[in-house]
């Protein structure tokens, strides 16, 4: 472990630094183990004393191992690209060992203000052993004043040994022109898998969340939430297919508010091939109910402001 | 002091006119006001009129004498006007705490926000956090609802049949409420009421049918007609003349 040094030191500039706070909440380098990608390089890596970071040899990303055992450390590796036209690919690798309990705050932000697409594509894998537990928080975020498009397509691979349990929570509030989100899981005896979306998509932009879990081991269950606002000429659409092989619980809900002339699809896939398998899948889409808007406008809010508060609280 | 001068509604359904309100005029200055009256008689809709949900095809309505008939919603909310809907809203992820925010305005105190939910008989700690959606019971929301009228404190508060839809063991309660509140408010109440303990707090009812006042008066001069059981009157479904 080396000396903690200062954003400064990393060579990491300001609007690289107020991306950093946006995508991950950091004002400095965080503690414990951590890597800063940018603008398609490593810029830092720091490793801890249960958590070991090791950047890749045949392809751009990093290893992440967590110690058996290691209890309330978190482990921060957000990325960001200022570059405009920057195509940029990484696979990061979490290997979490048996019993060990973490908190992974992942991120990425791109800032393009030139004319050419920025892109990230992040290929995550999760393998954690028996009865370890993460939670995984994800926030994408895109800005730039530039004509080029903010592109990202993180592909999530999530192996759950027996008893084990992953949280994942993913946002994209902002400006981010394109997604494909694809997430897939394999869960075995007694495994969990959560994962809670949340997405906003305005202007012309397009996401599209792909969520495909293999419910393996007896007593396995899923829970699959999306929550989504579409506005102006936005495109959303919502996959998500659980297969249920054995004993398990699968729910998955996609709730989404449009407005203007957006569209919104949600294309549930339940596959029970288990008797035993219990899976249930919700969808609702519509505008904001009026009752909601006039409630809140009986309070003295405008009806801008009332909108506001309702999608604020639904995106939460 | 609520004034509605010549306040008319109506819809139109398949080609027809259907009158929802006639000629509506009413002085109301009490403390406390009750509008009671068969279902279907235009009371919620007069009271939609009042808090600017509805606009009138005809009319004009007075707040202490300033004319608020053109202000919408908001504008009237803000002139002093709150509103407890008969069916109370539900929002995905607002929390009981925002909600009394928004009412109050500002900010609350985590206190502050406890006594208004522990003044509708709710134990605060248990709520104050929870989001107010469908994991709510109708009796636990429709106390929020009032609540929310509570932290707003305006100069007229109007409630849409705070009774319906709940359980007997909180009717109970909710009158405690109302009749707290009757002593304690500073402002003007109005309540859409079938029931009678409600309406015997009331200094004032006003019997509304068929879209039209058919009585105004002090609970003396309004209640016992009601309870010998005039039929044009009584409202469908009511309790009068059994102590709840």
């Amino acid at each position: 472990m080396s000396e903690k040094k200062t954003f400064e030191q990393l060579h990491i500039d300001p609007i690289q630094q107020q991306i950093l706070a946006q995508v991950a909440e950091l004002h400095e380098v965080p503690e414990g183990a951590y890597s800063l990608r940018v603008n398609g390089a490593s810029a830092a890596v720091g490793s801890s004393e249960h958590v070991t970071i090791v950047k890749k040899e045949d392809k751009p990303g990093i290893d992440i191992y967590v110690a058996p055992g290691t209890k309330h450390e978190s482990i921060h590796i957000p990325v960001v690209l200022s570059q405009t036209g920057l195509k940029d690919l990484v696979y990061n690798d979490f290997h979490i060992g048996e019993g060990a309990d973490v908190v992974i705050i992942a991120g990425c932000g791109i800032h393009n203000c030139g004319v050419q697409d920025s892109a990230h594509d992040g290929i995550h894998s999760f393998f954690l052993e028996k009865n370890a537990r993460v939670k995984y928080v994800e926030r994408h975020y895109g800005e730039g004043d530039g004509r080029g498009g903010v592109l990202m397509n993180p592909t999530t691979i999530v192996e759950l040994a027996e008893g084990s349990y992953m949280e994942m929570d993913t946002s994209q509030i902002k400006g981010i022109d394109s997604t494909v989100r694809v997430t897939r899981g394999t869960l075995a005896e007694n495994a969990t898998l959560i994962i809670k979306e949340k997405i906003m998509t305005h202007g012309e932009q397009y996401a599209e969340t792909n969520f495909s879990v293999e419910l393996n081991g007896a007593g396995s269950s899923t829970d699959v939430v999306s929550r989504s606002v579409a506005r102006d000429q936005s495109k959303q659409k919502f996959l998500a297919c659980i297969s249920g092989n054995t004993a398990c619980h699968g729910h998955s809900a996609c709730d989404a508010i449009i407005m203007d002339q957006a569209s919104v699809q949600a294309i549930p896939e339940l596959a029970a091939n288990d008797v035993e398998a219990s899976l249930i899948h919700e969808a609702a889409i519509g505008k904001i109910a009026g009752d909601q808007l006039i409630k809140l406008m009986t309070l003295g809010l405008s009806e801008e402001e009332a909108e506001a508060q309702i999608i604020n609280g639904f995106l939460k | 002091m609520l004034e509605l001068r010549h306040i008319s509604y109506s819809v139109e359904e398949e080609g027809k006119v259907i009158p929802i309100l006639q000629d509506i005029n009413l002085t109301l200055d009490d403390h406390f006001i009750a509008f009671t009256g068969p279902n279907g008689g235009g009371k919620s809709t007069l009271a939609r009129v009042i808090a600017g949900i509805i606009k009138p095809n005809e009319g004009q309505i007075l707040l202490d004498g300033e004319d608020i008939t053109d202000l919408n919603i908001t504008q009237r909310a803000k002139a002093g006007i709150s509103f407890a809907f008969q069916q109370p809203v539900r929002f995905k992820g607002i929390t009981v705490k925002t909600l009394l925010d928004l009412a109050a305005g500002k900010p609350l105190s985590l206190k502050a926000a406890c006594a208004y939910l522990s003044e509708v008989g709710l134990c605060a700690a248990d709520y104050v956090n929870r989001e107010v959606n469908d994991s709510l019971s109708g009796g636990e929301l429709k106390r929020i609802e009032i609540a929310t009228v509570l932290a707003r404190g305006t100069k007229l508060s109007l409630f849409d049949e705070p009774e319906a839809g709940i359980d007997l063991w909180s009717f109970q309660n909710l009158i405690q409420v109302f009749e707290r509140m009757h002593q304690e408010i500073q402002g003007s109440i109005l309540i859409i009421s079938h029931q009678e303990r409600i309406l015997n707090i009331a200094d004032q009812i006003v019997v509304i049918a068929g879209g039209r006042v058919r009585q105004q008066g002090s609970k003396d001069e309004v209640l016992p007609a009601l309870l010998q059981g005039e039929a044009s009157l009584r409202p469908a479904g009511a309790c009068f003349g059994k102590k709840q």
